[in-house]
């Protein structure tokens, strides 16, 4: 028995093992995908007031603290049981589209990029941004102006780029003004011109990876994610749907009150992450998947024309859903394309400029759930509080954690069809760190949880023989 | 009328008037002195020893808040020792209690804060307590937060000295000391509570904050509690 460890996995947010057991015979036993952080947001914010929790969470992470922020804020405005003013609405999700080109530009240029451009096979030394800078210097000037477009957009909104304190419980703190709508407008076609460019050279190099789209985790699941009352995407707004692993819907506008009776949380021996199923069907086997691929397969269209024509290209290239991991990365530019339309149509709607942009109220419930779709899939801030408004309990469940299950699926097929014992070769053990890179996991947010900690001790021998095992 | 007295701060002849102290002397000639407990129109504590200063043939460090001027007096408010000193007293109210600024509702417009910018604190050397402590929400406008306290008592001053009403105490000694409110109830239960605020503005953190405030929201006005004490005659 031999074993190979991954560690760190690079190139994702946040820290990861992967540990792969060959068996005699050269071949893959077994794969682990393990969490190797914690962070403990759960058990820290008990007894806090609980307007504090959008500016506490969004400290979960640092590329999407807009995700937590909105999420937690819908919470507190469940808990409020106020409706937020219509600019409010409109700028959160603005705020929301522009953290959707940033967050993906991020995760398709700096981070997945340097595998397609530089090849799976290419040396690692060199296989990353700056590699991407040296030979492709006009992709890497794309990825940084798309990113830096949307990050300008959440900084002329919210006055920072991270962690800003502008979504408050009951809306935002400060209306957009006319000279910063016209600003964001006028650089528009610009960032447009890059996404349809990314996607040309995208899909020309698509072709080189037929072998990944096969293996990368096209392992059929279920899916998850918000829609509209017609099936449209939403990202900050809309009912959870689940979709089956050949397309059919099995629930439908499930209200973010509800998600618990759908969702459950199985807690894993060898992970700080823990591993969210779909209820009716159970642990193990409960496998859903969330994200950009996800939210392709689960909604009957984007909404908006540019998006709609990729999907449909999509659509009679791989027909949906498609299952494969490795198009996460198709997914996400259509995300982006999407992402620029609706920031030019929330601009173009005239209650955006409203001044009225905060409601406010006491606690009013004891209880809020808030569910929006962050980048990576669906996220869901859960609260209960005590009649003054302090913390008592919370349950986050986010992006990544949806996709555990999965991602350790997709390792395992990865790690099968690439990873041979008698011969080891760095780029296939690249592709199983590329597979876990395809779903842009970021396991600092999804560690957040406390309670039941898995902690496992081995004691192996020079031959890698289990002499002793301590568990909690 | 009480006597113009000549004394020298930094090497600087200022005159002032007999009573007065230190602080009062060297802001009325225009001297910086560093204060976090201190607020023009409270009784001065001397509690948070930022404003200690030298004093020609005193061994010792003397607060200017409270130590009264004399005539021929030699005072130097900056020196290597003093900013040691200082950058030390600020360090250690740091470590004392939880003050996580990134999430504070005083973030940018806190006095500690501001006072550690300007005193140039980057990091803290010593090890943080992280004292496990209760926030106090039973409040219908305000909140409490033990964790941002620093214990200058300028709620106890104020809501005894202007508002009259003498709501807050100080309970327990050293480390262990908190405010509380009338004999130790929950700020919402208290009677004597006037619901004035002038606690919440007072105060130099978030420890005291309006309720429903999000991250960097409060601002506080203390100036109007300056304004109301000479008013009113009270305080030094």
């Amino acid at each position: 028995m031999k074993r190979i460890t991954i560690e760190p996995v690079s190139r994702i947010e946040g820290h990861a093992k992967i540990t792969i057991q060959l068996a005699d015979d050269g071949h893959v036993a077994k794969t682990d995908f393990q969490v190797t952080q914690v962070r403990g947001f759960e058990k820290f914010t008990e007894g806090r007031p609980f307007y504090e929790m959008p500016g506490i969470t969004s400290r979960i992470c640092g590329i999407c603290p807009v995700s937590h922020a909105l999420a937690s804020a819908k919470a507190c405005e469940a808990i409020m049981a106020v409706r937020i003013p219509p600019a409010a609405r409109n700028l959160r999700e603005l705020l929301h589209c522009a953290q959707y080109v940033q967050s993906h530009a991020l995760s398709f240029f700096y981070l997945s990029a340097p595998d397609f451009l530089l090849g799976m096979d290419s040396d690692p030394a060199s296989r990353n941004v700056l590699g991407i800078i040296r030979k492709h210097p006009d992709v890497a000037r794309d990825g940084i102006e798309l990113r830096k477009f949307g990050l300008q957009i959440i900084e002329s909104l919210a006055r920072e780029r991270v962690h800003a304190s502008w979504v408050v419980p009951g809306g935002v703190n400060a209306p957009i003004t006319p000279q910063t709508r016209d600003r964001i407008l006028g650089e528009l076609p610009e960032a447009k011109a890059i996404a349809h460019r990314t996607f040309k050279f995208f899909k020309a190099v698509l072709d080189d990876y037929t072998d990944e789209i096969s293996h990368f985790g096209s392992n059929p699941t279920m899916y998850a994610g918000l829609v509209d009352q017609k099936g449209s995407l939403q990202l900050y707004e809309g009912a959870l749907r689940f979709r089956s692993s050949i397309g059919e819907i099995i629930e439908d506008q499930i209200p973010a009150e509800e998600y618990s009776q759908w969702i459950a949380e199985a807690t894993l021996r060898d992970s700080y992450l823990k591993a969210p199923y779909f209820k009716p069907v159970g642990f193990p086997d409960g496998v859903y998947r969330v994200g950009p691929l996800a939210r392709l397969n689960v909604i009957e269209n984007y909404g908006t024309p540019a998006a709609d024509a990729e999907r449909k290209e999509f659509a009679q290239r791989f027909g949906v859903p498609a299952h494969s991991s490795f198009l996460y990365h198709y997914a996400r530019l259509i995300e982006i394309v999407y992402a620029l339309e609706r920031i030019e149509m929330l601009l173009g709607d005239s209650r955006t400029l409203d001044e009225h942009v905060r409601a406010k109220a006491g606690v009013n419930a004891l209880e809020g759930v808030g569910v929006i779709e962050a980048p990576r899939g669906t996220l869901i801030h859960h609260y209960k509080v005590d009649e003054q408004g302090a913390m008592k309990w919370t349950n986050l469940i986010v992006a990544t954690g949806h996709n555990n299950l999965a991602i350790g699926k997709s390792v395992q097929q990865v790690a099968e069809h690439f990873v041979k014992g008698d011969k080891l070769e760095e780029g296939a053990l690249n592709r199983v760190s590329a597979v876990v890179r395809a779903y842009d996991p970021c396991l600092s947010c999804s560690t957040h949880a406390s309670g039941q900690v898995a902690v496992r001790l081995r004691l192996v021998d020079s031959r890698g023989e289990l002499l002793d095992e301590v568990s909690n | 009328m009480p006597k113009k007295l000549q004394l020298r701060i930094d090497g600087e002849m200022v005159s002032a008037l007999e009573g007065q102290t230190i602080l009062q002397a060297a802001r009325n000639s225009g001297k910086y002195i560093p204060t976090l407990c201190y607020l023009d129109g409270l009784t001065p504590v001397g509690g948070c020893r930022l404003c200690m200063v030298e004093v020609s043939g005193i061994d010792r460090l003397v607060p200017a808040c409270t130590t009264p001027i004399q005539d021929g007096m030699s005072v130097s408010t900056t020196s290597a020792k003093l900013t040691r000193y200082r950058k030390i007293m600020l360090e250690l109210l740091f470590i004392e209690r939880n003050h996580i600024c990134a999430v504070c509702v005083s973030n940018g417009h806190c006095e500690l804060q501001a006072m550690a910018s300007q005193m140039g604190i980057t990091n803290v050397r010593f090890s943080y307590n992280y004292p496990k402590l209760s926030v106090d929400q039973s409040h219908s406008r305000y909140v409490l937060d033990h964790n941002r306290c620093i214990l200058c008592t300028r709620c106890v001053r104020v809501c005894a000295e202007l508002e009259g009403a003498h709501v807050w105490e100080v309970t327990s000694r050293g480390i262990h000391a908190r405010v509380q409110s009338d004999l130790n109830q929950k700020w919402g239960e208290s009677r004597g509570c006037t619901n004035c605020g002038k606690c919440v503005q007072a105060c130099p953190t978030g420890a005291l904050a309006e309720k429903g405030w999000a991250v960097e929201e409060m601002i506080k006005r203390n100036d109007n509690i300056t304004v109301l004490a000479h008013r009113k005659g009270a305080g030094a």
